[in-house]
Formats: structure tokens, C-alpha cells, sequence
């Protein structure tokens, strides 16, 4: 009977021992880091095998979501961090994790090569860029000829009213896409400008959405015809047959880097090392060639297919240390002015 | 065993109670691990969430020592707090601020320019004092010179502070607290439009004698089977821009409030047929009879017998889908456009802007609807039950061609809706490219290429959904099985009880939420558990804990205490009658337990939203995330996978009841 009763204790202890077990993580004899980003889904497999050509000894174990959800992870992370290195996340992110103490200082081999705009200010730098990330706007021909739409030439042009309700941009609270948008609009126009611009495009949005890419994806189903996104999501759309023309506004446009950074306190400091070094050689920054017009190291970037051929002088000169600081008071205004638009619609 | 008998030989002088047996102590041993069990993955989180809503942060310019200089030398050392008591730039208010505030300061000094060679030295008084010099933190107690130049590209980092600011900021921030209203408004609707439909299909079920009834059974309950999101990405590929139904909506949007409502409806339908169906089920054959004899129109005895009859069933629908549509995220996310709600307020507070003090903010505030609805369902539950009498006699309909066919057209209609929805999805992920290429591929299955995790999420879905019903099951029903069965400690159970009963209350998104806060905490000792598939599945059984009790409690209920008291006179240990009669007597409603938690495991994605990890993506949160990145079709594709899942799951279920009924329940056909 005692012995009976042992094992029915051990039986209801099933599920602690079992939760136990669910909680261990398994210890492999490579290396394995744990990498935050926001680089495209489709693009991560083809990141991580490049990078295994070099090292196979080290293994990346991808968390990937959008730029808005994986600062906010990594900020909510900031006492327990679990990520080791962070590659491909929006500069102006990385800024803010860098304002937080969160990101180890590193200089990685070979950085003098990049152009000096992809490296951060501080010695050694904190994170070091890949590729310029710029908006664009993906217009639906098709969808835009059944409403009687010409395409528009610059931003200015899209607060014409005709171009109401079939407009979709980004929410900047969420996306880091929507978030450029708005402020190189604010530094292109200056403040009171940018908000006079914004008010006006308000008008037109039909509605704004949670993440960069969906304008461009759902301009490319023909849901809506204009999308505000960026110019590598057009791209791709364009090539997988989607009726799309991706314009370049005159008066410039925004855009942001994807950079590479390790993060604070990481106990694989050597792993990340190399793949940090590893982020900034020819070979990556070839890789990221194949989606991206303009790379960190000056001379590398070839002209990408579906690509406009003048954004990169349609690049604004962005200050990204405004856009880090000023981040905060420009959501909230945005926030206060535009995402009230909450009336039932009918 | 040992510590049962120390603990009685230790215990304290000898009072007059009866003697607590050993099997007593066994009980209140294990309903203390349950007990515990709730209190460390229920009421810990959620007070710990409850205590971030008032965790403020504030720019504290007291903490902050200043020296200037316009050319003649160093003046005297200031505070910055010093400098805004005489000029007064910020109020309070300015200063009030969330973790990612960032405050120039230099509205403090009106005569300010970047050119003027004046400098300035400013010093951290206080170790948790911080200020940035442009992105560079800065935090030692050393003073720092700057040109005017430089001292433009200071901003000041607030600390932390305790206080309702966070609720004074939400009630007046108009795009926030709208979304109370847009809540309810949209629950109302959904709530009305669902019990409507709901109550016409039970009626058409139960008072009529159409066939295909058990087609139609089975029809109502398909909702249950897939995320809440599935019906919106539904709504997209019919009443979207380019949705084949379009000049249906006459040039209505679909995103927004009729698209949450017309989703909701779909979604909810089961919950409410379900409750309605019981509540016409019991119905009294007698008061009909003396209708007719009392020679009532069929109207006027709809609206004296059968409505009243069914009251409490209503009203009981009703405040469960009210429930179900206020706390869904999902839906909304999908298919809500500009038309703010407050779960998804959370989420965009918490995801989007980092704000996780704001997200505590309206999680509260998104609790009391929740629990005021849930409570009021309590009260008329219960006096549901006051309806039954050993007399009644059930209810047989009689065959009317007229109201039969109308019956049978009615729910044609009804499972054309649900159908429809569902076959839309299946259709879309199989097109090529929506809608300029309608031919059939299977691309949009390539799930590895796209947002969410690919079909490792799907593995982990069902993982997660086994491993729930498996564990869930077992905690669930032996808490149930001892606050039924346990003697005496009458206080303890009703706390136990009212505890069991919460997560029914508590919206998925506020749990999740509230789980960040309390396991994130490195000096938690269950912190190990963050990030792993192990959170979800507490996480999970927590949320879908009510239900299964309450399921495992009217089975139990059904036992006669007799059982008990014959056992512990043959002198049987309380286990070897747990294990040899209660449970394989009880062996059906297990198995619904586990059937239930499984499926809702599979659906969920409010609670765990927050929660998964690389390791453990889900594919609910993956048909969020790839439609999220505008991938709709894979979305669709992803969903339609879980539905076909939940259906087998549902049929080996099946299978697996009937064979157990008909090995352990012999004895109750005799």
C-alpha cells in the first residue's frame, strides 16, 4: 500500500516533472545563436546558408517579425535578454536599444570598409549597417485604370482628392516602414510642414495597416490601388507577376538601414563576433545585393531588377538620431491626430 | 504519506473535530498543489499586471545638477528642477512619460541658441538618474561639459514612479478610451444579431421534425473548429475590394465594424446554439399541451411558453457571446481597418509602441466588461437550474410540412453561411495569385518562405494542443474531483472553487499579457519557463481552465457520495477509488475535457500571442502573422490546416468515446 502510494504520488507529479522537462533546452556541441530580425521571411534561409559556408559551426536560430515586435521584444527582453546578436533591424531601433545600455560595443573586422554613413558614430561603434531600406510607393495599374487614376509623381500629389480611399500606408506606431514614411516627411517638409502633408493624406488613406509590407502586398491583389511601402517589397511583388509600378516621389523619400548588432550580455560573445564580422564582408553584403539597391559597402551593389533606377538620389539625407529621439513625440502626435479615425465607417 | 502522519502526530493539542482521516490529507494535500498550481499561473500574473498599470515613469529634473557658463567662468551649480520652479516650462504633466520617454531640455532655457558659445555641464545626482548625449547613454555621476552646440542633442530619461497617471493619460486620450464604446458597440450588435440566429436554429432543431437535423448539428459546430481569424480572412476574398460578393456590401467597407460583426456571428454561432439548444431541450411538454387546450395561437404560445421556458438560456447565450466578441483579438486584427477595439488596442500598445504600462492600462479596462458580463452569466446559470422537475415530460414535435420546410430552408441557410466562409478560405489558398492568376497551385503552402514560422509552427501547434489536453486534463479534473468530493474545509473550497472559475473571465489577451510581466522577471524562480513550450501550455490550460472544470464537476456531481463512504469503509485509500471507479465512471467527460482543451489549444491565438518564441511558434499566431505581412492566401491556407486538424482530432475523439463507452459504461445500459 505504501509503495502503491508513492507511485500515485509520483503520477501526480507527472506534470510538474513534465513541465520541467518541456522547460530544458537542448545543449548542442555547435554553437547555436539566437538572432533577432526583421529581414524578410523568404530571405532568411538563403542568410543563414550563406553564412554556414564560412562557419559551419555556428548555427542561427532565426526570430523573426517585424521591425515593431522585434524591438519591442527585445526591449521587453531588456533585463533577461535572449537574444545573442540582432541582424537586419532598423537603425533607428538599434538606437533605441543603444540609448538602453542593451547592445555590446564591437568593432568588427574589416569595418573601415563600409561606407562611413552605415556605421554608428560612437567608437567602437554599436552596430554596424547592411543595406539602405527605402520607401517607395506600389501603384496598381490595373486596379488604378477601373478607378480612373494617374499615377502620382510625387507625395504631394497623393492628397489630390481623387486619389480618395485608394490609398493604404503603414501605421508608424507598429511599422518601422510607416515610421520612416513619417519622418523623413517631417524632415523633408519641416514639422509644421510634414503635419500639413500628413492631414492631407489622412483624407485619402483608406486605412492604415499593421505591417510595411502589406501596403505593397495588398496593392499587388489588387485590393487597393496605391500602397504606400517600400521599394524592395514592390520589387519582389513586381516579379512574382503582380501589375505593379513602383514610384519613386520626387521630392525624395525615406528610408532606414538594417544593421547588424550583439547584444549586451550574451554568453556566446565569440559566435557573435564572428557573425558580426561576418555581416559586413563582400560576400554578405553581395548577398544582400539580391534584394536590397543599396548595401553598406560602397562599389558592391549591382542595379537590382524591378528596382527604380533613381532612388538612391531620391534618398533623403536622414538623420537617424532625430528620428530615435523624436520617435516617442512623433507617434503620440500621430497617434492624437490620425488613429482616433475610429468612427464606425459606413 | 510520512509527512501526512508528522504532520498528524505533530499536530496541535487534541480538539473535538472529528479526526482528519489520511485520505483527507491526501485531498487537501493535493488540492494545495492545485491550489498553488492557480495561484502561481492565475492570480500571481495578474496582479502583477495590475501593479504595471500603476507603475508610472516620470522625467525627474530634480535629479539632475547643472552648471553654466556664458563666458565668465563656471556659475553656481543648479538643478534642473531649480531652473523650471522659476521658468515653469513644464508642467507636470510634461514631465509624466512611459519608459521610451526622451525630453529635450531645452524649453528650460528660453534664450537658448546652438550658436551662442555658451556651455553648459550637466551631472547625474542620483544613481538611477540617466540622460542621453544623442543616442550615447549616459549614467555615471561625473559631469559632462557640452557646447551649445552639443547640449542641443541632450535628452533627459525619466524614472520610475508609482501613480494613476498611465489612467488619467488613457481617459484623455480620445483615440484610446473611443475604443470602450466601439467595444461594446460591436459586442451589443454581434451579441443580438448571433442570439437571433442562434435561437432560430436550436428552434428549428429541436421543434420541428425536418431532416438532415444531425447534418445540421454537426454544421453548428464547425466554427468551433478554426481561429476567429479564419472568418475575416473569409470576409476579405468575399467582400474585400476584390471579393467575388462585393456589390453586396452596395459600396460598404468590409473592414471595419460589419465585417467584425458579420465574423463574430460566425464564430460565436456554436457557443450560443449550444446554450439555446439545452435550454429548449428541457422544455416542458405539459405547458404546451395545456396551450392547445387552452386553445393559444401558435404565437402567442411562442411568446407565453416557449420564450419564458427558455429564458435563462438566452440571457446566458447572450453574456457569453457578449464575452466571446468583446475579449476576441483576432477578428478584429483582421478585419477591423481603422475601427479601433480594445483588445486590439493592447496589442498595438504593447507590440507597436512598446508601451507595456499602457497595455496594463486598457487590459483592466478591458476587464470589466468581461467580468461583469461573466458574473451575470453566473447568477442566471444557476438559476437555470431551478427549471428542471422530476415531472416534466419531453417535448416530441409533430410534423407540419409548411413549418418543416421553412425549418429545413432556415438552416440551409444558416450552413450555407458557415460553409460558405469556410470553403472561401479553402478555394483562395489554393489560387495561384489572387486575382490576377486564378489558376490552382499549391504555392501558397510554402510556408517555410513566409511570416510565422513555417510548418515547424503547425508541429508545434499540435505538440502544444497534445501536451495541453494531456496535462490540462489531469490537473483539471483531479481539482475538480477534490472540491466535489473532499470533506469538511468548506472555506478552502470556495476559494478554490471561485479561483477555478476566474479564467473564464479573464480575456486571453490580458492572461498572456499579465505572463509577461510575472515570468519575465529574471528573480522569478518559474522564470525558466519563458520563452519555451512549456509557458504555452500553462499558459493555455489556465485560459481554458472553466470549462473543463465545470465539465469535470457535473460528472462528478452525477456520482452518488455513497461511492466514498462504502470505500473508506471497506477501508480503500481515496486513489484506488479514484482510480478504479471515479475516473473510468467519469471516462466520457474526460475524454470532453481533453477534446475541448485540445481544439481551443489549436485555435487560440489571444493568450499566446504574447507569448510564443522562436522555438515554439504556433500556427494560429502564424495565420496572424502572415496575414499580418499581407500574405492572405497562406494565411488562409495555414487556418484551413488547423480546421482539418480539429476535424480529425473531433473524429478520433469520436471514435475513441464510443469504444470506451461501450467498454466501461456497459452498466449504464442495463
Amino acid at each position: 500500500m505504501r509503495n502503491s502510494f508513492v507511485k500515485k504520488l509520483a503520477v501526480g507529479a507527472f506534470a510538474s516533472v513534465a513541465l520541467l522537462t518541456l522547460g530544458n533546452r537542448a545543449a548542442n556541441a555547435e554553437t547555436e545563436l539566437t538572432v533577432y530580425t526583421a529581414v524578410e521571411a523568404e530571405d532568411l534561409k538563403k542568410y543563414a546558408a550563406k553564412f554556414n559556408e564560412d562557419h559551419p559551426d555556428i548555427k542561427i536560430k532565426w526570430v523573426r517579425d517585424s521591425t515593431g515586435i522585434v524591438t519591442a521584444k527585445l526591449l521587453a527582453e531588456k533585463n533577461n535578454p535572449q537574444a545573442d546578436v540582432v541582424w537586419g533591424l532598423a537603425a533607428t531601433s538599434l538606437l533605441l536599444l543603444k540609448s538602453e545600455g542593451m547592445l555590446e560595443a564591437y568593432a568588427p573586422a574589416g569595418v573601415d570598409k563600409l561606407d562611413s554613413k552605415f556605421v554608428d558614430t560612437s567608437t567602437p561603434p554599436t552596430w554596424v549597417g547592411m543595406d539602405a531600406w527605402v520607401a517607395a510607393v506600389c501603384y496598381n495599374t490595373v486596379e488604378a485604370k477601373k478607378h480612373n487614376l494617374t499615377p502620382p509623381k510625387s507625395w504631394k500629389d497623393l492628397t489630390d482628392a481623387k486619389y480618395k480611399g485608394h490609398v493604404i500606408m503603414p501605421n508608424p506606431n507598429s511599422s518601422g516602414t510607416g515610421f520612416l514614411d513619417v519622418s523623413s516627411w517631417l524632415q523633408m517638409f519641416g514639422e509644421e510642414g510634414g503635419w500639413k502633408y500628413m492631414d492631407g493624406l489622412h483624407q485619402n488613406i483608406a486605412r492604415y495597416t499593421h505591417s510595411g509590407s502589406k501596403p505593397c502586398k495588398l496593392a499587388a491583389a489588387g485590393e487597393i490601388p496605391i500602397g504606400v511601402s517600400f521599394a524592395f517589397r514592390g520589387a519582389k511583388s513586381k516579379a512574382a507577376g503582380a501589375p505593379l509600378e513602383i514610384i519613386v516621389p520626387e521630392e525624395g523619400v525615406g528610408w532606414d538601414m538594417e544593421a547588424t548588432a550583439i547584444v549586451a550580455g550574451t554568453s556566446k560573445v565569440d559566435a557573435a563576433k564572428k557573425l558580426v564580422d561576418w555581416s559586413i564582408t563582400k560576400k554578405a553584403n553581395e548577398m544582400y545585393n539580391g534584394g536590397y539597391a543599396v548595401v553598406a559597402m560602397p562599389g558592391v551593389a549591382k542595379p537590382v531588377e524591378h528596382f527604380p533606377e533613381n532612388l538612391l538620389e531620391k534618398m533623403i539625407k536622414n538623420d537617424f538620431e532625430f528620428a530615435a529621439n523624436n520617435r516617442k513625440r512623433i507617434l503620440g502626435e500621430w497617434q492624437k491626430r490620425y488613429d482616433s479615425k475610429s468612427e464606425p465607417k459606413s | 504519506m510520512s509527512d501526512a502522519a508528522q504532520a498528524l502526530k505533530a499536530g496541535p493539542a487534541p480538539t473535538v473535530k472529528p479526526k482528519i482521516s489520511r485520505d483527507d490529507w491526501t485531498m487537501r494535500l493535493f488540492m494545495g498543489i492545485i491550489a498553488i498550481y492557480l495561484a502561481v499561473t492565475l492570480v500571481m500574473p495578474l496582479y502583477a499586471m495590475l501593479s504595471k498599470s500603476f507603475s508610472t515613469y516620470k522625467v525627474d529634473l530634480s535629479g539632475y545638477g547643472l552648471q553654466v557658463d556664458t563666458g565668465s567662468g563656471w556659475g553656481d551649480e543648479t538643478t534642473l528642477d531649480a531652473i523650471n520652479a522659476k521658468h515653469g516650462a513644464f508642467k507636470a504633466s510634461d514631465l509624466a512619460g512611459s519608459s521610451d520617454t526622451r525630453l529635450s531640455p531645452l524649453a528650460l532655457f528660453p534664450d537658448f541658441s546652438f550658436r551662442s558659445p555658451t556651455k553648459y555641464r550637466l551631472k547625474n545626482l542620483r544613481p538611477d538618474v540617466v540622460f542621453l548625449f544623442g543616442s550615447e547613454r549616459v549614467a555615471d555621476a561625473e559631469w559632462h561639459e557640452y557646447t551649445s552646440n552639443d547640449f542641443r542633442r541632450i535628452s533627459l530619461r525619466p524614472v520610475k514612479d508609482i501613480g494613476a497617471s498611465n489612467y488619467l493619460r488613457y481617459f484623455s486620450t480620445p483615440s484610446l478610451f473611443y475604443s470602450i464604446y466601439n467595444s461594446l458597440f460591436i459586442a451589443a450588435i454581434s451579441t443580438l444579431i448571433t442570439v437571433t440566429i442562434a435561437f432560430g436554429f436550436a428552434y428549428a432543431l429541436s421543434r420541428s421534425c425536418m431532416r438532415f437535423k444531425g447534418f445540421f448539428r454537426l454544421v453548428a459546430m464547425v466554427p468551433i473548429l478554426v481561429p476567429s481569424l479564419l472568418p475575416g480572412i473569409a470576409l476579405v476574398y468575399l467582400f474585400g475590394n476584390q471579393g467575388v460578393l462585393k456589390d453586396l456590401l452596395f459600396g460598404h467597407s468590409i473592414y471595419g465594424p460589419i465585417g467584425i460583426v458579420i465574423g463574430s456571428v460566425f464564430f460565436t454561432l456554436p457557443h450560443a446554439f449550444i446554450i439555446i439548444q439545452t435550454a429548449l431541450s428541457i422544455s416542458d411538454a405539459r405547458l404546451y399541451e395545456a396551450a392547445v387546450s387552452l386553445r393559444a395561437s401558435k404565437w402567442k404560445t411562442f411568446w407565453t411558453v416557449t420564450i419564458p421556458g427558455a429564458r435563462y438560456g438566452l440571457i446566458s447565450a447572450a453574456f457569453v457571446v457578449f464575452n466571446l466578441v468583446i475579449t476576441d483579438f483576432g477578428l478584429p486584427k483582421v478585419i477591423g481597418g481603422q475601427f479601433n477595439v480594445l483588445a486590439v488596442d493592447i496589442y498595438k500598445q504593447v507590440i507597436g509602441q512598446q508601451n507595456f504600462e499602457m497595455g496594463a492600462v486598457v487590459s483592466v479596462v478591458l476587464l470589466v466588461p468581461a467580468l461583469l458580463a461573466f458574473a451575470i452569466d453566473r447568477i442566471v446559470q444557476r438559476r437555470q437550474v431551478a427549471l428542471l422537475t422530476a415531472r416534466s415530460v419531453a417535448y416530441e414535435p409533430t410534423p407540419s410540412t409548411r413549418f418543416d420546410r421553412l425549418c429545413l430552408l432556415y438552416c440551409a441557410f444558416v450552413a450555407v453561411f458557415i460553409l460558405g466562409l469556410l470553403g472561401m478560405c479553402q478555394y483562395a489558398a489554393l489560387i495561384k495569385f489572387w486575382p490576377y492568376d486564378l489558376s490552382f497551385s499549391l504555392t501558397n503552402y510554402n510556408f517555410d518562405v513566409m511570416d510565422g514560422g513555417g510548418w515547424a509552427s503547425y508541429g508545434n501547434s499540435i505538440k502544444l494542443a497534445l501536451w495541453t489536453a494531456g496535462i490540462g486534463t489531469c490537473i483539471i479534473f483531479s481539482g475538480a474531483y477534490i472540491v466535489e468530493k473532499m470533506n469538511g474545509f468548506t472555506w478552502g473550497r470556495g476559494i478554490f472553487q471561485l479561483v477555478a472559475m476566474m479564467p473564464m473571465a479573464i480575456p486571453g489577451m490580458v492572461l498572456g499579457l499579465a505572463y509577461i510581466f510575472f515570468f519575465n522577471e529574471p528573480s522569478n524562480p518559474f522564470n525558466f519557463i519563458y520563452g519555451t513550450l512549456g509557458i504555452l501550455v500553462v499558459c493555455t490550460v489556465t485560459h481554458f481552465y472553466t470549462v473543463g472544470h465545470l465539465t469535470a464537476l457535473t460528472a462528478l456531481k452525477q456520482m452518488d457520495p455513497e461511492f466514498e463512504a462504502v470505500s473508506s469503509s471497506l477501508k480503500q485509500p481515496v486513489w484506488r477509488l479514484f482510480s478504479r471507479i471515479t475516473v473510468p465512471v467519469c471516462l466520457p467527460a474526460i475524454l470532453n475535457i481533453s477534446i475541448y482543451i485540445f481544439v481551443n489549444a489549436m485555435t487560440t491565438v489571444s493568450a499566446v500571442v504574447f507569448l510564443y518564441s522562436p522555438d515554439t511558434t504556433l500556427a494560429s499566431v502564424a495565420v496572424l502573422n502572415m496575414d499580418d505581412a499581407g500574405d492572405i492566401a497562406p494565411a488562409a491556407a495555414m487556418g484551413m490546416m488547423i480546421f482539418y486538424t480539429n476535424a480529425l482530432a473531433r473524429i478520433v475523439h469520436l471514435l475513441l468515446s464510443r469504444g470506451i463507452v461501450t467498454r466501461t459504461q456497459a452498466w449504464r445500459a442495463r
